[in-house]
């Protein structure tokens, strides 16, 4: 039969699929980052661009380096170590040492991520891994905020010691912080491109935000204070975190009632780092500790599946 | 407000313009026509008819080989060839009878029943079972079957399948702009059936035109109601079409019936009124020649049996290359190894494709991102019952519920690492299965 072809491939069915890949999830994710990274470039000059430039660099440069060392087909097309550098240099105070900040980039991609097996096999998001390592490791450089040429408090900071801050300024962005963290408008703009194209829902930043904000009410020791409450929520890596680091795929639970648990567990965590810690900041600890609670989480949260009733005694 | 729906699913390209506007031409088919003796869930057929016999179109040449089976009717006139084992569309080979056309299409009497209303219940199933009808839309669940329920009294609702979500087919959809009437008689035959039953028929809203045939056709019928759905694969899934329509859900360890509802696809009601009032047996049905592969895509109305080979051609053969050829539609069907295979009474669609999206893209590491949780229109996690599949945990495949998966292929269609998530799904639930038989 000469109609045919001798070489149709026979496969499993479904024999479609969805044009949406990896990659272009990644990509999403970064430009949903552009307007933070543009603003922080704006707001602290261009030391904050070399930053951000160099940390992506040193993160896509480890992952190729390493994976032509362990004889693995590079994955560097997928851009996740894109979104990594970038993640982790928006959390980088904007006049941190270079070096130090490709040192951040190696130990996301090497140690984070690549040891543990690659994209999918990390159980802790990478970019907030390298940060805490930062942190501990150069206090002082990762601590140290200057914003219009004056080193002072980032607002969270401010607003610890007792000190009032001015909320509009946090919504807009023009405050001491880390490079991407300030804009409260830049980092809303990006989340709205992610829901609109379906890379994340609101479980989890929802449930996050909402539980904190309780928490701190009930907690915070401010009573219904309103310029409190909105500067606890835009202060800080909040948004940042909630939006952006929270919902990494691979390291939040797959189980839609696992994001509702994971942002309630995510937010108290934050507000018992902030309220009761020593430092002002919290969301970084909070999300890196919540990631290793995720296999404990999503063994709660076993969906039931369509139509089975529940039957005392397991499922059967 | 909004549509009435099910929780899940995706939006697949539908391609169905392709061939939508295409009436319905019969097509007279030529040569040798293979029937397989098992068409059906259930018991094959055993053949009673031998080689050399001459048989009429409309001839019982198998019967049906227990209560679950189907009597299968040759759907030419002509002479048995052979009794051999033929490839089917699945890709088995399975004893099938051969005739050979004369061309003359002769046709034994059938005894018609002008009064349908006076016949028994007994008697109106007794013909349903007599003419081979099984459901028509793919599983091939002999009907008779599922109109004997244990508690007839128990059923509350008769559901047509009219929402023909596979992309692509375009088969119910002519049935339903051409023929409407035909379905809605097949509908009273089994609300007949049902004196506590009321009928509904679940048509995608794509299919406006449909949507209103119906509803002039049954403004006049109290027991009958049009219910438009979402166009969401896989709307036309038993559990999701039931969902959809009365709210009610089952799981797999239930039957239809166990929620006072009964499914039928629309080419059954069809063969099911041709069988009752007619007496007429299961030899004929829609089927559409489709893809971008394809000269002139076309519904036809086929004799069952004809080859696969010709009803292309009848479509003018390929304009490209096809790379993948398709029994059915995208998502569900079954990949041919090549066209010399027969239509059944299941088949409905032959798809040619330029391009093979399944072998296309390479698989790559999960990034846990849950597009296959909210895709799933049973609510499970298939990535996670993909690895059970890959390491062999039958425990955790079962407490992560990975038999009640539907295999509608929703989570490989989204999945991003393009990881074939319903084929693993699909192995490890055969071999669950098995492992369970073996224990009992």
């Amino acid at each position: 039969m000469n109609l045919v072809s001798d070489l149709l491939n026979v496969t499993s069915s479904p024999h479609v699929r969805d044009k949406m890949d990896t990659q272009k999830i990644m990509a999403l994710v970064v430009i949903s980052l552009l307007p933070a990274s543009i603003f922080g470039i704006c707001n602290f000059g261009l030391h904050a661009l070399v930053l951000i430039l160099v940390t992506i660099a040193s993160c896509v440069a480890s992952e190729w380096i390493y994976e032509k060392i362990v004889h693995k087909k590079s994955t560097i097309n997928d851009l996740s170590a894109v979104v990594t550098g970038l993640l982790l240099a928006l959390n980088l105070p904007p006049t941190l040492p270079w070096w130090q900040a490709v040192l951040g980039g190696v130990f996301a991609i090497v140690i984070v991520k690549m040891l543990f097996g690659g994209l999918g096999q990390n159980f802790m998001n990478p970019a907030l891994g390298a940060r805490c390592f930062l942190l501990i490791s150069f206090t002082g450089s990762m601590t140290s905020f200057t914003y219009d040429g004056v080193t002072g408090a980032t607002p969270l900071a401010a607003l610890k010691a007792g000190e009032s801050v001015d909320t509009m300024s946090m919504l807009l962005g023009t405050t001491a912080g880390t490079i991407g963290e300030t804009s409260v408008i830049a980092l809303l703009i990006g989340a709205i491109i992610l829901i609109l194209f379906g890379v994340i829902d609101l479980r989890i930043p929802g449930s996050y935000i909402i539980t904190f904000a309780i928490f701190v009410l009930i907690f915070g020791g401010h009573g219904f204070d309103m310029n409190y409450l909105v500067a606890q929520l835009c202060g800080g890596g909040l948004m940042l975190g909630a939006f952006f680091m929270a919902t990494d795929y691979v390291t939040s639970p797959i189980t839609p009632n696992g994001k509702i648990l994971y942002g309630i567990v995510l937010g108290i965590l934050t507000g018992i780092f902030r309220i009761y810690g020593a430092s002002a900041e919290g969301v970084s600890y909070a999300i890196i500790f919540s990631n290793l609670l995720v296999p404990l989480i999503e063994r709660i949260t076993i969906p039931r599946a369509f139509g089975v009733v529940k039957e005392k005694g397991g499922n059967k | 407000m909004g549509l009435k729906t099910f929780k899940g699913g995706v939006h697949p390209k539908d391609g169905k313009d392709l061939s939508k506007s295409k009436p319905i031409k019969e097509l007279l088919p030529e040569g040798d026509l293979v029937f397989p003796l098992s068409q059906h869930i259930g018991a094959p057929a055993t053949p009673i008819v031998a080689v050399g016999d001459a048989v009429l179109k409309g001839q019982k040449i198998a019967e049906a080989g227990g209560f679950v089976s189907s009597p299968i009717y040759s759907s030419v006139s002509g002479t048995v060839k052979a009794i051999e084992p033929r490839r089917v569309t699945v890709g088995d080979m399975v004893n099938s009878i051969i005739i050979e056309s004369d061309g003359e299409f002769n046709e034994v009497t059938y005894e018609e029943t002008e009064d349908v209303t006076k016949l028994s219940n007994e008697e109106i199933i007794g013909k349903i079972k007599e003419a081979g009808v099984v459901g028509m839309g793919g599983a091939g669940f002999p009907t008779h079957v599922k109109l004997s329920p244990k508690e007839p009294d128990k059923i509350e609702y008769i559901i047509a399948n009219c929402a023909e979500c596979e992309p692509y087919l375009t088969s119910d959809y002519r049935r339903m702009i051409e023929e409407p009437e035909k379905l809605v008689e097949g509908m009273k035959i089994i609300l007949q059936l049902f004196p506590h039953a009321k009928g509904i028929f679940g048509v995608e809203d794509n299919k406006p035109d449909c949507i209103e045939k119906l509803q002039a056709l049954v403004a006049g019928e109290a027991r009958m109601e049009v219910c438009p759905l979402q166009t969401k694969y896989p709307q036309g899934g038993e559990r999701q079409l039931i969902f959809a329509t009365t709210g009610r859900s089952i799981n797999s360890k239930m039957l239809p019936a166990d929620a006072g509802c009964i499914v039928d696809n629309v080419e059954t009601m069809v063969a099911i009124y041709n069988a009752v009032r007619f007496g007429r047996p299961l030899t004929n049905r829609i089927f559409t020649v489709t893809g971008d592969a394809v000269c002139e895509p076309r519904n036809f109305y086929i004799s069952i049996g004809t080859s696969y080979s010709q009803l292309l051609e009848a479509a003018g053969g390929l304009v490209a290359p096809a790379k993948k050829m398709i029994a059915g539609g995208p998502m569900m069907g079954f990949a041919l190894f090549g066209v010399d295979v027969p239509t059944t009474k299941t088949t409905s669609a032959l798809l040619c494709m330029t391009e093979d999206e399944a072998s296309k893209y390479e698989t790559t590491a999960c990034i846990n991102c849950g597009r296959c949780v909210e895709a799933c229109p049973e609510a499970l996690v298939p990535s996670r019952l993909a690895d059970y599949s890959e390491h062999k945990q039958m425990d955790k495949f079962e407490e992560w519920y990975g038999l009640e998966c539907v295999e509608c292929g929703s989570c490989s269609y989204v999945c991003p690492a393009r990881r074939p998530l319903a084929q693993s799904v699909k192995t490890m639930k055969k071999f669950v299965l098995a492992e369970k038989r073996k224990k009992n």
